[in-house]
Parts: C-alpha cells; sequence; structure tokens
C-alpha cells in the first residue's frame, strides 16, 4: 500500500510542527484600518469598482447584521470575537489589477508553489498533474490570478474572480447573488454579504460539459485579517462542472476568522460536484491560536432532474461550524453530502448537512465519517426534510464517528421533518473506536502502531475519499493521516 | 527455538499464568491442550507481544534472544506468527492491501526491498487458492462478513505468506467443516521445515491426526502439568482433564 507507506514517511519527516502550511509571505500589502462600520463597507466596494446596486446591497446587509445576535446552538466554544479588531481588507499592493502573471508579486507566485499549486500554466502542463485544473488564487482579500481563463472561454465557460464578474457581468451576478443563501439567512453569512472581498464566479452555458476540473486555493496570509469570500456558481441546463476549494493559512497564535459563503444553481438536468480539501491552520496542541471557520455553503437544485454534491475533507480550523445543504426544489432533483471531518489536539467541529425535499421524486444520500483524536471535540448536525409535496421522497444517511483514544468526544445530531407521507428517510449511525484488538493484530503481521492507525483510518473514510477527484484523493489522504500524526499511544 | 522460563502474568490483578515453563526446538510441532480458561491463549498472546499482559517474572527467549522488551510489530518481523482464535475484523481495508501491507512491512524491518507488485500477486493467488479461498474474498474488507471457517483460513494464508519461524495456532481448527480442516492441515504441513516451529493449540485429538505433533504438552492453571509423545492427546481424550486440573490446583 503505497499511499500508507508514503504517509507514514511524510508523519515522520515533520519534527516539531505537523502543519506544513504555516510558512508566512512577506508582500507589501495594503490593509484597511481595523474596524467595521459603513467606510470600510464602502472602501471595500470602491476597491473594487463595483457598481452602485452592490454597494447598496452590502450597506443593507450591514444594517441588517447590526441587528442580529451570534448563533448559540453550536456545540463549540469561544470566546466573543470582537470584530472591531479585525482588519477587512488586505491586498498585495503590486496585485492592482494584473493583466498577466509577470505583473503579480513574485512572493505570491512562490508563496502557492509552495503549497503546490503551480499558476503558471507551463507548470501544471509540465507538471505530475495529469489533467488539467484551472485555478483561481485568493491571496487575503483579493483574486491574484486565475489560469486557463481563454482556454475556458472558448468552451464559453466562465471562470473568474466574483470582483471581476461584478465588472464584466454584472447581470448575471445580479440576478443570483443572494438567491440561495438570502442576505439575512444567519450572523456570519449577513456579515459575509457586507463585507465580502472576493471568492470565484463560475458560470457553465447550456449543455457545456466544462473540459477541466475547476478550483479555487485560498490563502490567508495577513495578520489580524478576516477572510469572507463569496463563491458563486451556476450550471445552466444540461451542464456539468466539478469544482474544489483548498485552504490553508499561517501559523498564528491569534485566532482568524473566515466567513465565506458559496452558493451554487443547478438549472435542469445539470450537475454540480464541489469539493473542499480544508486545511486551515488549526491552532497548537493546547489550542492556541488557529482559523474560526464559519461558512455557510448551500446549493439550489433549481431545475428538474438537476445534482449537486457536496464532498468535504476537513482536517484543520481551531473550530469548524459549516453546514453545506441542497435545497431539492426541482422534480427528480437529487443532493448528496460526502463528508470527513478530522479533530485533534483540541479542534472542534461542528458540521453536517441539510438535505431540504421540495419537489417530487427528489433523493439525497448523507455519508458522514467522524474521527476525532486528541482532546478534539466532532458533531455531526443534519437536518432531512421532506416538504409537503415532495412526494417519493428518498435520503439514506449514514454517519460514521471513530474515536482515536479517550479524551475526545463524537456526537450525532439528526433532525428529522417529513410533512409527506410517502417519504422514506433511513438513517443508520455507528460509533467505534480503534480497538486494541484491531491494532495488535495488525501489529503482530509486522505493522508499525502509526502504519496500523493509518491503514485503519483509511479503511474507515475510503466511502468518502473514493468521491473525491482523483487527483486530490491521495492529497486528501495524506492530510489525513498527517492531522491525526501524535494521536498514536 | 523458543524457550520460556518460568512465565509469571497477570491482567488486571489476575493471575494467568503461574511459572509456566516450556521449550520448542527448531523443526518441532509441540500441541498444547486444556482445559477452557486455563491460560492458552493468553500465553500465545504473550509471546506475540499484546500489551496489557504484566509480566511478573521469567523470561521468553527467541532463538536466545529475550523478546520480551520487544514491541509487537517488531517480534513479527523476527518471525513470530499468531493464527488467533478469534481474527479480528478490519472494514474497508481490501484484504489484498491488508496483506500487501504487513508483507511489505517485515521486508522493511528486516532490510528488504519492497515486494513487486507482480510478484506479490502471483504469490497471493497461489496461495488462496492452495487453501481453497475464492479470489473475490481477496477484494473485500478483511474479515469483514467472513465466516469463522473463511476466517481461519485466512490466517493460514497470512501465515503462509509472511513466512514466520515460529507459528503459533490457537484453535484455528474450530469453525473449520471436514473437508476444510483437511485442507488447512495441509497447508500447515506444506510449511513444515527444519528451521521453522509450531505451537498448535487445540482441543480435539482430531486436528493431531492431520497434524502429527512431536510434543504434547497438558496445561492448566497457567502451567505446563504434562509432557508427552502425541499418545499423550488419545489419552486425554479417552479421559478427559479431571486428573490434571487437581495436580496443577
Ligand atoms: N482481560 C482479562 N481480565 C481478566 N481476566 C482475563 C482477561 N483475559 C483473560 N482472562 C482470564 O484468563 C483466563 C485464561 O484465559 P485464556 O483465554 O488464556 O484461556 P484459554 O486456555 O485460551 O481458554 P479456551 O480454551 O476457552 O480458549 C480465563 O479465566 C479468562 O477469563
Ligand atoms: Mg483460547
Amino acid at each position: 500500500m503505497p499511499a500508507v507507506q508514503e504517509t507514514v514517511e511524510q508523519v515522520r519527516a515533520i519534527d516539531v510542527d505537523q502543519y506544513k502550511y504555516g510558512f508566512v509571505t512577506d508582500v507589501e500589502m495594503e490593509v484597511a484600518p481595523k474596524g467595521l462600520n459603513e467606510d470600510i463597507v464602502r472602501l471595500i466596494s470602491a476597491k473594487k469598482n463595483e457598481p452602485e446596486w452592490m454597494l447598496e446591497w452590502r450597506l443593507d446587509a450591514f444594517r441588517r447584521w447590526q441587528t442580529m445576535r451570534d448563533p448559540q446552538w453550536a456545540r463549540v466554544d469561544y470566546p466573543a470575537i470582537d470584530f472591531n479588531d479585525i482588519h477587512y481588507y488586505a491586498a498585495p499592493k503590486k496585485n492592482a489589477a494584473p493583466k498577466s502573471l509577470d505583473e503579480v508579486d513574485p512572493a505570491i507566485l512562490d508563496a502557492y508553489k509552495k503549497l503546490g499549486i503551480p499558476l503558471r500554466e507551463q507548470e501544471i502542463l509540465a507538471g505530475v498533474q495529469t489533467s488539467k485544473v484551472a485555478v483561481d488564487a485568493v491571496f487575503d482579500s483579493v483574486s491574484v490570478v486565475t489560469t486557463f481563463k481563454e482556454e475556458l472561454a472558448k468552451a464559453g465557460v466562465i471562470f473568474c474572480s466574483i470582483s471581476e464578474a461584478l465588472r464584466e457581468h454584472p447581470e448575471l451576478v445580479k440576478k443570483y447573488i443572494g438567491s440561495v443563501v438570502p442576505v439575512t439567512d444567519n450572523y456570519y453569512a449577513t456579515l459575509n454579504s457586507a463585507v465580502f472581498t472576493d471568492g470565484s464566479f463560475v458560470y457553465i452555458p447550456k449543455g457545456v460539459r466544462c473540459p477541466m476540473e475547476l478550483s479555487t486555493y485560498f490563502r490567508i496570509n495577513e495578520k489580524n485579517t478576516g477572510q469572507f469570500e463569496r463563491t458563486l456558481i451556476i450550471a445552466e441546463e444540461g451542464s456539468y462542472v466539478s469544482y474544489l476549494e483548498g485552504c490553508t493559512a499561517p501559523q498564528r497564535d491569534e485566532n482568524q476568522l473566515h466567513a465565506a459563503v458559496v452558493e451554487l444553481i443547478a438549472l435542469d438536468d445539470a450537475e454540480i460536484k464541489y469539493s473542499t480539501v480544508q486545511n486551515w491552520y488549526p491552532g497548537d496542541s493546547e489550542g492556541k491560536g488557529g482559523i474560526y471557520n464559519f461558512v455557510t455553503k448551500r446549493g439550489d437544485c433549481r431545475g428538474k432532474n438537476s445534482k449537486i454534491s457536496w464532498t468535504q475533507v476537513e482536517t484543520g480550523s481551531s473550530i469548524t461550524w459549516k453546514y453545506p445543504s441542497c435545497i431539492l426544489r426541482g422534480d427528480g432533483s437529487r443532493g448528496e453530502f460526502y463528508s470527513i471531518a478530522v479533530s485533534n489536539g483540541r479542534q472542534q467541529v461542528d458540521s453536517g448537512t441539510k438535505m431540504i425535499h421540495l419537489g417530487k421524486n427528489t433523493t439525497s444520500r448523507i455519508i458522514a465519517k467522524g474521527i476525532s483524536a486528541g482532546r478534539s471535540n466532532s458533531t455531526y448536525r443534519g437536518l432531512v426534510s421532506a416538504h409537503r409535496k415532495a412526494s417519493n421522497a428518498r435520503n439514506f444517511t449514514n454517519c460514521d464517528s471513530l474515536l482515536i483514544g479517550n479524551k475526545c468526544g463524537a456526537h450525532t445530531v439528526p433532525y428529522i421533518e417529513s410533512k409527506n407521507a410517502t417519504a422514506v428517510f433511513e438513517h443508520e449511525a455507528t460509533t467505534s473506536k480503534i480497538s486494541e484488538e484491531q491494532m495488535f493484530y495488525c501489529m503482530q503481521r509486522g505493522l508499525s502502531a502509526e502504519e496500523a492507525t493509518a491503514l485503519i483510518v483509511n479503511g474507515f473514510v475510503k466511502d468518502v475519499l473514493q468521491q473525491l477527484p482523483m487527483e486530490f484523493a491521495v492529497e486528501a489522504q495524506k492530510l489525513i493521516s498527517i492531522s491525526l500524526e501524535g494521536s498514536v499511544g | 527455538m523458543l524457550e520460556i522460563r518460568n512465565l509469571h502474568v497477570q491482567i488486571e490483578d489476575k493471575k494467568i499464568l503461574d511459572g509456566l515453563t516450556l521449550t520448542v526446538n527448531d523443526g518441532e510441532v509441540a500441541a498444547i491442550m486444556g482445559p477452557n480458561g486455563s491460560g492458552k491463549s493468553t500465553l500465545s498472546y504473550v509471546i506475540a507481544g499484546k500489551p496489557d499482559y504484566e509480566v511478573l517474572d521469567g523470561e521468553i527467549l527467541l532463538d536466545g534472544e529475550n523478546i520480551l522488551e520487544m514491541e509487537a510489530d517488531a517480534r513479527a518481523a523476527a518471525g513470530v506468527f499468531l493464527a488467533f482464535q478469534y481474527p479480528l475484523e478490519i472494514p474497508g481495508v481490501a484484504t489484498m492491501t491488508f496483506l500487501k501491507a504487513a508483507m511489505n512491512a517485515q521486508r522493511k524491518a528486516r532490510g528488504e526491498d519492497e515486494l513487486a507488485t507482480a510478484d506479490f500477486m502471483k504469490r497471493v493467488r497461489a496461495g488462496a487458492e492452495k487453501l481453497g479461498i475464492p479470489q473475490d474474498m481477496l477484494k473485500r474488507g478483511l474479515n469483514v462478513g467472513f465466516s469463522g471457517g473463511e476466517k481461519k483460513r485466512m490466517e493460514i494464508l497470512q501465515m503462509a505468506l509472511l513466512e514466520p519461524r515460529f507459528c503459533i495456532l490457537d484453535e484455528t481448527d474450530s469453525g473449520l467443516d471436514i473437508d476444510a480442516l483437511k485442507i488447512v492441515s495441509e497447508g500447515v504441513n506444506a510449511l513444515k521445515s527444519p528451521d521453522r516451529a509450531f505451537l498448535v493449540i487445540t482441543h480435539y485429538q482430531r486436528l493431531l491426526n492431520y497434524i502429527v505433533p512431536d510434543t504434547v504438552h497438558v496445561m492448566a492453571h497457567g502451567k505446563i502439568v504434562k509432557t508427552g509423545g502425541k499418545e499423550l492427546a488419545l489419552e486425554l481424550e479417552a479421559n478427559g482433564y479431571a486428573d490434571y486440573k487437581t495436580l496443577a490446583a
């Protein structure tokens, strides 16, 4: 099993710090003053040359946010966030609208190279990757570059930063933004609506199968800065797209806030596959530092027979609060959620999904695997509901928790609501420990304790890893083992 | 090959092995018989290095070297193999994957190169065929949903592939049907060699008709209370353990 072998070697090579993306890039930045007020909202909008309606939209969100409270129901614990102690805009100075890669600060290109994300198209083609992947690279508050744009444009696909989309395709943005996650959906989504800085925009025209994987790579670099990204993906009738996002941040003692909103819209017969490999800095083993990952992700299966699937591998962040969901509006539409959430050290995870069945003959499937080690806590929280009109709705949910050691916790909180008698919802849940018996059995055959753990964990998450695009599955597998480093013995 | 001297072992304050002494020579097939709860499985776990057992006194020498301080994986690499009385299930890990991981881990520990995939596949296929294990089963999660007898065959396949020097078979015969008992015994007999030894734990004389022991030990209350030739097994079959139970107490 070469992947396991590799993982083990990689784990060994890491000494004190197990988070290998913790470096800081020295770039000259333009940073807005700390604090959250209408002037900051205006400044962000002005920096991005946004149309007037967008500014009004943001200001409206900001005013509403001021009347709201942060959610208290999640099983996570953290001190109150001082929203006036955060920078809401930080952009590399050299990046004032680069026309090509040559105008991008080399330090930034280097940073992405170090992260294993080649941004030069020739490097991608020459590199190890077997198939092409287009990348939108978001560095703190701005998108620094988007690759393969021209090639995609030939197929009619629009792939660019949301800021660019607001300038170049305002009618599309205006039509769809906030149509899946309303401005006042929840505290952090409303905050995001007011101050979002960048993110990706994808538009796949009718009948087009996107010719390559699309991905966005989010990097938080600047200190005391929040990242508020906004992603909008629209798949027109009969189209298909597979999209992946990755995230990392430097190692710092202070907590940093990341509050994103992702909206997906699938029209008739369209399919969107959205994968996440989330590896924000998780804090140290004592729980100092790390990213607060408070994210709202929702997909709207607006058309008949449309399909949206979320696959996530969550290994980072000190606190994760996210529930990628599907609204199954179109008759015959399908939602899927595949998740691996790994927590170690003092990490807290409260994650899950919502499958809202509105249309007839809608189906959904949830496979959630939680692995807890160290002193971490992991909660699966899921809602499956069937509307009055959702006849023959079907859901299958399976959530399994695996505990490593005795100091961690796993919880499952499923909510099921059915207003239609023909709906059938199935729910399975298990909690298991890597037993000493299993460990001994593997070691009796010659595997070391680390190898045995990696093998058992890989077996546990296999169903979900298979859902990831191939290029990323191996990477995700490594990430899981690295995150569990130090959990054995 | 293996020498156990005056072994005292307890778990959770309960004394289980009580001054056990046993020698198994190169090339020897030794059988251990004894009543339920006499400590046979415990002995096999302690030889294989299962944590949690507290060794109060005594030593276990493999080729003259004390192995008590070694971790289970190091003992495996040194050639100790235990066919479990109750093999464990490892969900999601294909049997093939597990076999390869185990073989390569041991090769690495011994400073040998990894097996080429083609060579590995050939060995596994051949071994499985001999033991009547269908190829399909190798794709399934290790031992997951396997019948009792299938699990036991899989233990012997692992033994054949790992080529250990000291093999412990803990009640490998229980759960096997009559045909399987023959097949598995043939598998074990094929592995007999002058530099390999076997410790066969069983309750039934029948197994020993197929795997013929050089010596038979009777274990009761955590120690060996009688040692003899293969005829001792026949005697036990006829008379039971009544005499030995009182002897040890
Ligand atoms: N973890 C434990 N805690 C307490 N007692 C234990 C523990 N493990 C084993 N024992 C006890 O040790 C004794 C020996 O058990 P062992 O499994 O070695 O017996 P055995 O000879 O293999 O029996 P059988 O023939 O039924 O397989 C039994 O009385 C058993 O209950
Ligand atoms: Mg036993």
